[in-house]
């Protein structure tokens, strides 16, 4: 049992330096180098401050803007230090229920839109940081967002459009819109009055 | 279903028959020595470990450094969580870890689990992430890999008295196979959009102007070993449903492919090295079929809506950039192999989508299955198959020219029996006390649910959750991590006992009464062995539980 211990000690420390330290400090340097805007988060930066991360989404609540998922992060919504999601059964009253209110609350802020509510907009995402939203449910907001920044409903339509990303390799993932990148692009073409 | 959703499991399925033979053979080089790459970084460790590559150990030799290198491992990872407050590399300057939780997470990470009762962006150190439990990513995987390369031997070596050398398994799968593949790989991922810096946190002020603090780390470098070693354990809270673990569709593939590389190349270095690879792919062909069936059955389940909302598509719990489709296929390949992670919740997975990760685990994680633990498992399965033909002919059971006698037939039934008692046995004291049932969220069926998957899940060292259940109780955390011991040990023991027995057995020559092991009889025979035993040993549990939550979703009933 002695005579055990010291190659397993031994090779359970070298092991840690190669496999816990080496191993992640090298891909760190060479990730730096070669991928740096990627590997420090995928920031975007505005006037020199940090405004978010292409990756994560963040919260919308303006009605010039377009608006992201629900997020059941644990304190707040969008918490990017406390991703999760609500873990509620699909059998659930309480599923049944937040999802009638999302969609009554929806329905208000949108008097002018009659089809139903896109389901990404009723539901809370897995990370609860989901940057995406679905191509319908970007069009489905279309109307508020031209009204209230006064531009003409084609114009951001085709924005729309624009900004749609496609399946990897055509078929890898869903199509989606990213909601910080297309708002982005909102405050530099038409800026809130 | 589309179009869309059946060619991306194409596109996977493919992707791992092809990487197969490539990896099994290079798998066999790795394991009969041949491969000498990396021979003066080998050389040093040893000399340094005190090792000596050329002595081999018999079976309890090899047993015995195992369990003592686990030994040592658990109580340094356990120290290092516990001591983190004081320790270097903590930007975010979090405190030391609970007794309880840090016992739990220090079993988990030991034994392949990854279970995880605790948020990672909310509760570990960087010095933990990386020293701690990206360590036991490695060599978690390796001591699983070299436990199945151990047994292999079993069976192709004659009259022999030792079956190879743990250290020296363990120190090469760690050198020329995850390693390697965990640089290039972790490299590909940042170029994709993974983080891997050594930053804390990163604040932005929104464009609506309020507060966002976005945690930060060495994303990449975890996700590779994660998925590569059948890991699972999230370097965030949401796992792989983060978008800085899974930005898109095609960082989805490379996480899937990676996670059943291994395990399904294992059963190529199978065929190589006992001389007949037909027989490693009639084993990845049953395990194909289970497979198939779980994948098909869970995505036509989940892609019918919810009904209790008008059967509006299910996308509580999922991403945007999945969808149904490839949140579901990672939902059947993530329990298949004991890997665990997850790229949407579980727990909001409509109840008979639900059901086929469940029975992905409870069949013993046999459908590809953990590295190592995946193959050394469904070759259990297949000494009762072939006993249970014998048993049927009325001759002595062979496999690969050995007679399969008593000794090893109680062995295998062993290992077999190991996982029921984790689950049934702990799962059970769960339903009955009140600690146990404090931590279920749902209510009705789905609460049975919660409590079966977490035992499912620890006793066949998965780690993936219905995360409604609150884990992170002293109950919790020592139920589930007694049963992630009994559910790793329990079947690594018996398993180096069979791979002792068959090596010292002689071979037989095969006659015409032989069953022939690669056909598609078989095949058969062994998936059926492997759905008579799970579902006899679970049937009422798993009706009980997610069968009755979607026939009472279906009538309208909700809890």
């Amino acid at each position: 049992m002695v005579k055990e211990l010291r190659p397993a000690l031994t090779l359970l420390v070298l092991l840690t330096l190669i496999a816990g330290l080496a191993y992640p400090f090298a891909v760190t340097g060479l990730a730096g180098i070669a991928f740096p805007w990627q590997a420090n988060g995928s920031l975007i930066e505005k006037d020199g401050h940090v405004i978010g991360s292409a990756l994560i989404g963040q919260t919308f609540t303006g009605r010039g803007y377009f608006w992201g998922r629900p997020s059941a992060t644990a304190v707040a919504p969008y918490d990017a230090a406390n991703s999760g999601g609500s873990n509620l059964a699909p059998s659930a009253k309480a599923l049944a229920e937040a999802v009638a209110e999302r969609d009554a609350a929806l329905r208000a802020a949108h008097p002018e839109e009659s089809g139903p509510v896109p389901a990404d907009l009723l539901t809370t995402s897995a990370s609860g940081l989901d940057p995406h939203i679905t191509p319908a449910a970007a069009m489905w907001q279309i109307k508020r967002v031209a009204m209230a920044r006064h531009i003409p409903m084609d114009q951001v339509r085709t924005l729309v459009m624009d900004h749609v990303e496609g399946r990897e390799l055509g078929v890898l993932g869903e199509p989606r819109v990213n909601v910080l990148r297309l708002n982005l692009v909102l405050d530099e073409r038409w800026p809130m009055r | 279903m589309d179009a869309y959703g059946i060619l991306q499991i194409l596109i996977f399925a493919a992707a791992v028959l092809a990487l197969t033979p490539v990896l099994g053979g290079f798998m066999a080089r790795v394991y009969d020595g041949r491969a000498r790459l990396f021979a003066p970084i080998e050389r040093v460790l040893y000399r340094l470990c005190g090792i000596d590559p050329a002595r081999e150990q018999n079976w309890v030799g090899y047993a015995l450094s195992l369990l003592v290198l686990h030994l040592l491992a658990v109580l340094t990872l356990y120290g290092l969580q516990r001591l983190q407050g004081f320790l270097p590399l903590n930007p975010a300057g979090q405190g030391g870890v609970p007794p309880d939780l840090a016992f739990n997470t220090a079993i988990s990470f030991s034994t392949n689990t990854n279970w995880q009762n605790y948020g990672g962006e909310s509760t570990m150190s960087t010095l933990v992430q990386m020293a701690g439990l990206a360590v036991h990513n490695f060599l978690s995987a390796a001591a699983g890999i070299s436990v199945a390369v151990a047994l292999i031997r079993g069976f192709a070596r004659r009259s022999a008295r030792t079956i190879g050398n743990f250290y020296v398994d363990l120190t090469r799968t760690t050198l020329y196979l995850l390693l390697p593949i965990c640089v290039v790989g972790a490299l590909v991922l940042v170029w994709q959009g993974v983080p891997q810096n050594l930053n804390a946190h990163a604040e932005a002020a929104t464009l609506e102007g309020s507060r966002q603090v976005i945690a930060q780390g060495p994303v990449a470098s975890q996700m590779m070993i994660k998925h590569l070693g059948t890991n699972g354990g999230g370097f965030f809270n949401a796992n792989a449903a983060h978008p800085y673990e899974n930005p898109n569709g095609l960082v989805n593939l490379i996480h899937l492919v990676a996670i059943v590389a291994i395990g399904a190349g294992l059963t190529n270095t199978f065929g190589r090295m006992v001389g007949d690879t037909r027989q490693g792919w009639a084993i990845l062909t049953a395990m194909g079929l289970l497979f198939l069936v779980g994948v098909l059955a869970a995505y036509g389940a989940e892609a019918r809506g919810n009904p209790a909302l008008g059967g509006m598509v299910n996308l509580e719990g999922k991403e945007v950039r999945f969808g149904i489709a490839a949140s579901t296929l990672f939902a059947v390949v993530t329990t298949a192999t004991s890997c665990g992670a997850v790229n949407a919740m579980h727990d909001s997975l409509l109840p008979l989508a639900g059901l086929v990760p469940m029975v992905n685990m409870l069949l013993g994680e046999v459908v590809v299955g953990g590295v190592g633990s995946g193959l050394y498992g469904i070759l259990v399965f297949v000494l009762i198959a072939v006993f249970i033909a014998g048993l049927m002919v009325g001759r002595t059971p062979e496999y690969l020219g050995k007679k399969i006698e008593a000794r090893e037939v109680k062995l295998a039934m062993l290992a077999i029996l190991a996982t029921p008692l984790g689950v049934l046995g702990l799962g059970g004291l769960a339903m009955i006390t009140p600690a146990g049932l404090a931590g279920i969220a749902a209510a009705g069926p789905h609460g049975l649910s919660e409590v079966l998957y977490a035992f499912a899940s620890a006793a066949n060292n998965n780690g993936s959750a219905f995360g409604g259940l609150s884990g992170n109780s002293v109950f919790y955390n020592t139920a589930l991590a007694v049963a992630m011991v009994i559910g790793r040990f329990g079947i690594i023991i018996p398993v180096l006992a069979i791979a002792g027995s068959m090596a010292a057995k002689k071979t037989v020559p095969s006659s015409a009464g032989t069953f022939p092991t690669h056909g598609g009889l078989f095949v058969a025979l062994l998936v059926g062995v492997i759905l008579v035993v799970g579902g006899l040993t679970y049937f009422p549990l798993l009706a009980l539980g997610p069968v009755v939550e979607h026939l009472a979703l279906a009538a309208g009933t909700l809890f």
